[in-house]
């Protein structure tokens, strides 16, 4: 019994010095031999330290990659579903421009009535100047109606089927449009060409035609509703010898880029040629 | 039956033509894809249906243009006429004979396109139609040969397999 406590003091003694000691030399008590104790245990821990870490990183560096490899999948596909979704609503939000300007137009001119159709493709002869709308006969499309955008005239149509019809454009070689000058109050007649450019011809002598005029339809011939916008005079061209002045014409609508067209229904272009009288030889 | 194939294979030139190459304009000239689609068809010995396909092609061209219907039909016949006198005549170097069938044909096309516009009462300067027309739609029918050709050889090879003898 007295060595069983007399060995429990002993040890409890121990431990008291030795944690004393400790206590001591971690606290800075023993001086040099202090400093040089703790950095000692501390670089051994720093040591330790390191060591598990980078273990610890190689142990689960590759399940970390796996996992960013995938997430960088999945977030690169977001990505493109995301960009492709954009692109939708970026053109979604073009043709919605296209028609509300359109709807405008409409509603500033209501003494006619109008069809929106799409503009799904284009002549496939270089020399003709036609363009193809998704709307047909079965939509009540005919021969001859006017082709507008909220800008200006666009043409007219040429020939229909169920679905689809064939427009012939302002800028068609064949196309002849009777127009009147706002400013001078002066009729002549557009022409397309070949290469697309609008020229005015027939414009008399005695009017003054300036750069900067605007051209509407004039509504003779029955061709085409009068006032309808088709350009601006760029330059004039006026030879005391010739006839009529002649002028080019920069047309509102932009053709290379048509997209959503007004088609206008309810007129109905008259044709005079019965009332044209014949030369008698 | 295996003939069928030119009806979706045609509209899908006749689509690609009117969506796409019809805007893709040098000046005022654009590729004519059906032309040289027929012309690369039409070189390849094996296939013995050039002649349908040109006329097949041509009616497709012919309603979806403001042209008379007969202009582009008329004027692939020719092509494929051209194609066969070319692929006797060059039957080692069948680039060369698609290269001298499309220059030919689209002179002949586009001429016989031009006439029949005079003759509709169309007044189109020759030397405009020449200058702005003519002569860079042969220019990119040239360069769109070489594509065109590379899938035509294998759509001929796939429709009209050619039998190996012992």
């Amino acid at each position: 019994m007295r060595d069983f406590l007399s060995r429990s003091i002993q040890t409890t003694i121990i431990f008291l010095v030795v944690g004393g000691i400790l206590f001591l030399a971690f606290g800075g008590y023993f001086g040099r031999a202090s400093t040089l104790f703790s950095g000692s245990l501390l670089g051994i821990q720093e040591w330790v330290s390191v060591r598990y870490l980078a273990i610890q990183d190689f142990l689960t560096a590759p399940r970390e990659s796996a996992t960013l490899i995938r997430r960088n999948a999945e977030l690169e596909a977001e990505v493109a579903r995301l960009q492709a979704e954009v692109i939708t609503l970026e053109q979604k939000v073009a043709e919605t421009d296209v028609l509300s300007a359109l709807v405008d137009f409409s509603t500033a001119n209501p003494e006619n009535t109008y069809m929106a159709a799409a503009v799904i493709g284009q002549d496939p002869s270089p020399f003709l100047h036609y363009v193809i709308i998704n709307r047909g006969s079965n939509d009540g499309i005919q021969r001859g109606m006017p082709i507008v955008t909220d800008q200006g005239l666009v043409g007219r149509v040429d020939a229909v089927i169920a679905n689809a019809a064939r427009v012939m454009l302002i800028t068609d070689p064949a196309s002849a449009v009777n127009i009147r000058l706002q400013n001078s109050k002066t009729d002549a007649m557009l022409l397309g060409s070949l290469t697309g450019d609008l020229s005015l011809d027939m414009i008399s002598q005695d009017a003054t035609v300036e750069a900067g005029d605007v051209v509407l339809t004039s509504g003779l011939g029955g061709g085409y509703p009068p006032d309808i916008v088709v350009g601006q005079i760029v330059n004039v061209r006026k030879l005391d010898y010739e006839l009529f002045q002649q002028a080019t014409v920069q047309p509102v609508v932009d053709f290379t880029r048509l997209q959503i067209v007004l088609v206008i229904t309810n007129f109905r272009a008259i044709d005079i040629t019965p009332l044209i009288p014949e030369t008698v030889p | 039956m295996r003939n069928l194939v030119a009806f979706p294979i045609l509209f899908l030139v006749l689509l690609l033509q009117t969506t796409i190459f019809s805007r893709l304009t040098l000046l005022s000239g654009a590729a004519d894809l059906m032309l040289v689609t027929l012309a690369a068809l039409a070189v390849q010995e094996q296939v013995t249906s050039a002649w349908h396909w040109a006329v097949l092609g041509g009616l497709m061209v012919g309603l979806a243009s403001g042209v008379p219907w007969f202009v582009p039909v008329i004027g692939y016949l020719v092509v494929v006429g051209l194609a066969r006198l070319f692929q006797q005549r060059f039957w080692q170097a069948p680039i060369l004979a698609l290269f001298g069938v499309v220059f030919t044909g689209s002179w002949v096309v586009n001429l016989l396109t031009l006439f029949a516009l005079q003759i509709a009462g169309r007044a189109i300067a020759l030397d405009d139609a020449l200058s702005l027309v003519i002569l860079p739609s042969l220019l990119l029918n040239m360069l769109l040969a070489v594509p065109v050709r590379a899938l035509i050889v294998d759509l001929a090879d796939w429709l009209y397999p050619v039998e190996e003898t012992l």
